[in-house]
């Protein structure tokens, strides 16, 4: 427990990475409880309210906090059961990147030679294509919908995992216990996961964090583009892209989803700068 | 004989959260006119920070508390930045440990000497600088000047930089030269060569010079005066003479003893150290 | 330096190989045939057969690839399936649009970035320091549509100060010498077109530029940073420079090594993330076009657009990776 102790103490240090976790947790307990948390489903239409603004501006009501959409739903209860769906787009995209990135780095820095040449290659393919092009490539091979956009952007992320694991595992793989490990006769695959992972998992976890931070992000552009979730889904890009013609009319359609995925990102990039600043501070100084 | 520099009480503390550092505590002492004078301690004994503390270079969370630095009968501690800027490089310069890391590596050795004589001889046009960088790299011994003018630092060996850094110092004349352990980086004959560069510039210009080291033995070569110095404070003041043959302080004894011998064994077939669980401070503070 | 141009050089072939090979894949990899797709729910499976056969898809795959290529090798990126224009010329009148609002997107990321950078890192820990580090992490959190829209409703709704949207009012009639708006204006001398171009012009690239601009506002602050612990730095003070020339003439240089890799790198990527910014304001380049032709399933465009900013990517990082050499000596000179 000591240890964790410290690392507690150490993160408070960093007051905005503090309000980045308490952003997360809010997001999650919004997440969890979000039917008792709304007042509304997400797709319940009150045609009679349509286009209420929220309730301190004039003409706002008490009944719909933020204020409703052209169809009279309640933004609100939209964006209160939007973060299920950004938190669940964020734990696959992530889930994704980091078992074929975790996979792909170790064994390329592990094995080394052919195997690392081969691999790092593909993953120098990959980053010839910008992101977001390479993202709205296999969406298009996919066929467009919320399930196409995480699977893209999880394959998307795959490159940057890889290139991480592959430097940490390449800086341990050296190191004494390694070698006494070996020479007590574990296996490679026992050397590879058992051994070498658990202690490259700093800058993983800082990865993970921040990855999971640009991956609500893209998800959020590609839905906005039209490429990931559908309407009716209560998805806050989706949101966003289907309020543009109300941007004079009703701009609070525009403002709340918009903020809502911008608090989301930074809540956990301010996370992962906390993160690094406690597991990684080396990494940190380089930027 | 009179003094070019003298160092009354100078403090110099550093802030953190852990509390203060005195890294400096109270050190006095007096560079004579032309002479050569060497503190000597081992690391952490507040010898660099004094020397940067003359220059004017000590940054945050450091920063001199007390004390004053007489310069020509000026105290430096009360001149404003710009004007200190002007007494750096042109009145007193400084060379440091690294030769490796002390030059930029985007600029040309001629275009970094030339610099100096920018800032502080703005009467010589780009003509005449050109010929005083040459003239200055063939003084420190650097050969085919003209070509090495162009040349970047990457492509000089060690002691070819530190004799690099020594033109950029000496570049306008400086009344003092002060040398943060210049030779220390450098292989044993380099640094021989280096020291010989020095002393003859000293007798060439009659520049004082402020020698920094841990090394006796270059403290043996070079010295007129040599401070003692021991966690922040000076624990011996003396000619080199007398140091070497009556050391007092009972710390300076066992830096002297620390020195290998040849034709010497030692005790129990080791090296002698200074034992570090003597509280040398103990002892008469300041003995001259 | 000639080795290290021509090593360089030769690294780039079996990345673009790579890149080859994934865009033409990815007709296969599409469920269902393209060629039924193309015609529809209603073509019979004669006309299907037929066009199966007019695209090469009843040869093996090898040879499809051998004949991709050599299409490509000659200019020939195929046309579209909806238009039947050639992707080429499509692509080249959307371009310069793109390209110009990178650019002044870069423009602006580079010259706010580099500078709050440095004040940051000058002036460590003050106000500045913590204010623009928390900006920056707010800028890369930002998702730039979102600030797009903001910016229309603030700039262009509420106060009325610039257009919602397009690249030049109907009024402007600019000859096409480059394509970039702001240049051909100039070209022309048509300063009111000019205007009217950069008042457009100005809250997309604002909205493009915001990340890019946090990116390299923390990297040249944690570079600077770096450069000012060195010896070198202290030999330059100790020469009496000024803090300014410091600064500028002996951190600076050092300092932007690594930020000019990164600028680089951005700048490919920006091509790609204008993809956003162009639909949240209209602006008549490649993103509109290629988000459409994803929806048509228009695979000829999807391919050649990322082929070819695949392309401009790999460039760049070339000229980037000249561009480092040859600010550094080291690399310059052996």
């Amino acid at each position: 427990m000591e240890p964790f102790f410290e690392f507690i103490k150490q993160y408070r240090k960093n007051r905005a990475a503090v309000f980045g976790f308490f952003i997360a947790l809010a997001l999650v307990i919004m997440a969890i409880f979000a039917p008792w948390i709304a007042p509304y489903l997400p797709a319940d239409q009150h045609l009679a309210d349509r286009l209420i603004p929220p309730m301190w501006d004039a003409g706002g009501s008490a009944a719909h906090l933020l204020g409703t959409d052209d169809f009279g739903r309640d933004l609100f209860s939209r964006i209160i059961y939007g973060s299920r769906i950004s938190l669940m787009v964020g734990a696959i995209s992530v889930g994704v990147s980091l078992s074929f990135g975790l996979v792909m780095g170790i064994t390329a820095a592990y094995f080394g030679g052919k195997v690392d040449l081969f691999i790092m290659r593909i993953v120098d393919i990959m980053l010839a294509i910008p992101a977001i092009l390479l993202a709205i490539v296999i969406v298009s091979i996919l066929g467009p919908s919320l399930y196409s956009a995480m699977t893209a952007i999880g394959i998307v992320g795959i490159p940057t995992y890889a290139r991480i694991v592959r430097a940490s595992v390449l800086a341990e793989r050296e190191k004494e216990y390694v070698i006494a490990s070996r020479i007590n006769g574990s296996s490679n695959l026992r050397l590879m996961f058992a051994v070498i992972l658990p202690n490259c998992a700093s800058p993983i976890i800082v990865q993970a964090t921040m990855g999971f931070a640009s991956a609500v992000l893209e998800a959020a552009g590609l839905s906005f583009l039209g490429l990931g979730a559908q309407p009716p889904t209560p998805e806050w890009g989706a949101m966003l892209s289907d309020s543009l013609q109300f941007i004079t009319t009703a701009p609070w359609m525009i403002f709340y989803p918009g903020l809502a995925i911008f608090l989301t990102v930074l809540g956990f990039n301010l996370m992962g700068d906390g993160l690094m600043d406690v597991l990684d501070p080396k990494l940190k100084e380089k930027g | 004989m009179s003094n070019l520099v003298e160092i009354r009480n100078l403090q110099t503390y550093f802030y953190s959260d852990a509390g203060v550092n005195h890294a400096v505590d109270g050190v006095s002492f007096e560079i004579p006119q032309g002479k050569t004078v060497c503190i000597v301690g081992e690391s952490g004994s507040g010898k660099s920070i004094t020397a940067l503390s003359i220059m004017g270079l000590i940054d945050p969370p450091g920063r001199i508390v007390g004390g004053e630095i007489l310069f020509e009968g000026t105290d430096l501690l009360r001149l404003s930045d710009a004007q200190l800027r002007k007494v750096r490089g042109r009145d007193i310069s400084m060379i440091f440990q690294e030769p490796m890391t002390s030059l930029n590596p985007s600029y040309t050795v001629g275009y970094q000497i030339d610099e100096a004589l920018r800032l502080h001889q703005k009467h010589l046009n780009k003509k005449e600088r050109f010929e005083k960088v040459v003239e200055a790299l063939d003084l420190v011994g650097i050969p085919d000047p003209r070509e090495k003018y162009r040349e970047y630092p990457f492509k000089l060996s060690g002691g070819q930089r530190q004799r690099v850094m020594i033109a950029i110092a000496m570049a306008c004349e400086p009344k003092m030269l002060i040398a943060d352990e210049p030779t220390t980086a450098l292989d044993v004959t380099i640094q021989a060569q280096v020291l010989d560069l020095m002393k003859e510039l000293q007798e060439k210009k009659g520049t004082s010079l402020l020698f920094i080291t841990h090394d006796l033995a270059v403290v043996s070569q070079i010295a007129d005066e040599v401070v003692v110095m021991y966690r922040g404070h000076i624990v011996e003041k003396a000619s080199a003479e007398e140091l070497f043959n009556d050391p007092r302080h009972p710390y300076t004894r066992a830096l002297l003893h620390s020195i290998p011998r040849p034709g010497v064994t030692p005790r129990k077939s080791q090296l002698d150290t200074v034992d570090d669980t003597v509280d040398y401070l103990a002892f008469p503070k300041e003995i001259r | 330096m000639l080795s290290y141009v021509l090593k360089r050089l030769l690294w780039t072939i079996p990345t673009l190989f790579g890149v080859t090979l994934l865009v033409f894949s990815m007709v296969h990899l599409t469920p269902g045939d393209p060629a039924a797709a193309i015609l529809g729910d209603k073509a019979n499976a004669r006309s299907v057969a037929d066009l199966r056969a007019k695209m090469g898809l009843d040869k093996p795959l090898y040879q499809q690839y051998f004949i991709y290529i050599n299409h490509l090798a000659h200019g020939d990126f195929g046309r579209s399936a909806n238009s039947n224009e050639e992707v080429m010329t499509e692509f080249l009148d959307r371009f310069p649009a793109t390209v110009e609002l990178s650019l002044v997107a870069m423009l602006i990321a580079v010259f706010f970035g580099i500078g709050a950078g440095i004040i940051s890192a000058v002036k460590r820990y003050s106000i500045f320091d913590y204010g623009s580090m928390f900006g920056a992490l707010a800028g890369v959190s930002m998702p730039v549509f979102w600030l797009g829209l903001m910016l229309i409703y603030f700039f262009s709704v509420k106060l009325g100060w610039l257009p919602v949207s397009g690249r030049l009012g109907y009024e402007f009639d600019i000859e096409h010498v480059t394509g970039l708006y702001l240049v051909d204006s100039l070209i022309a001398h048509d300063y009111a077109a000019f205007w009217d171009a950069l008042k457009h012009l100005i809250l997309p690239a604002i909205a493009l530029g915001t990340i890019p601009m946090a990116i390299i506002a923390r990297m040249t602050r944690s570079s600077m940073i770096e450069v000012m612990k060195e010896e070198y730095i202290k030999t330059a003070r100790a020469k009496g420079c000024t803090r300014f020339q410091v600064i500028f003439i002996h951190a600076l240089r050092n300092a932007m090594m690594p930020v000019i890799t990164v600028i680089g790198l951005m700048l490919g990527s920006l091509f790609a993330g204008a993809i956003l910014t162009e639909t949240t304001f209209s602006w008549p380049g490649i993103g509109k076009w290629l988000v459409n032709a994803v929806y048509q399933r228009d695979f000829a465009i999807i391919q050649s657009t990322t082929l070819i900013i695949a392309i401009v990517f790999i460039i760049i990082n070339f000229i980037v990776d000249l561009l480092y050499a040859f600010i550094n000596p080291k690399i310059r000179l052996s």
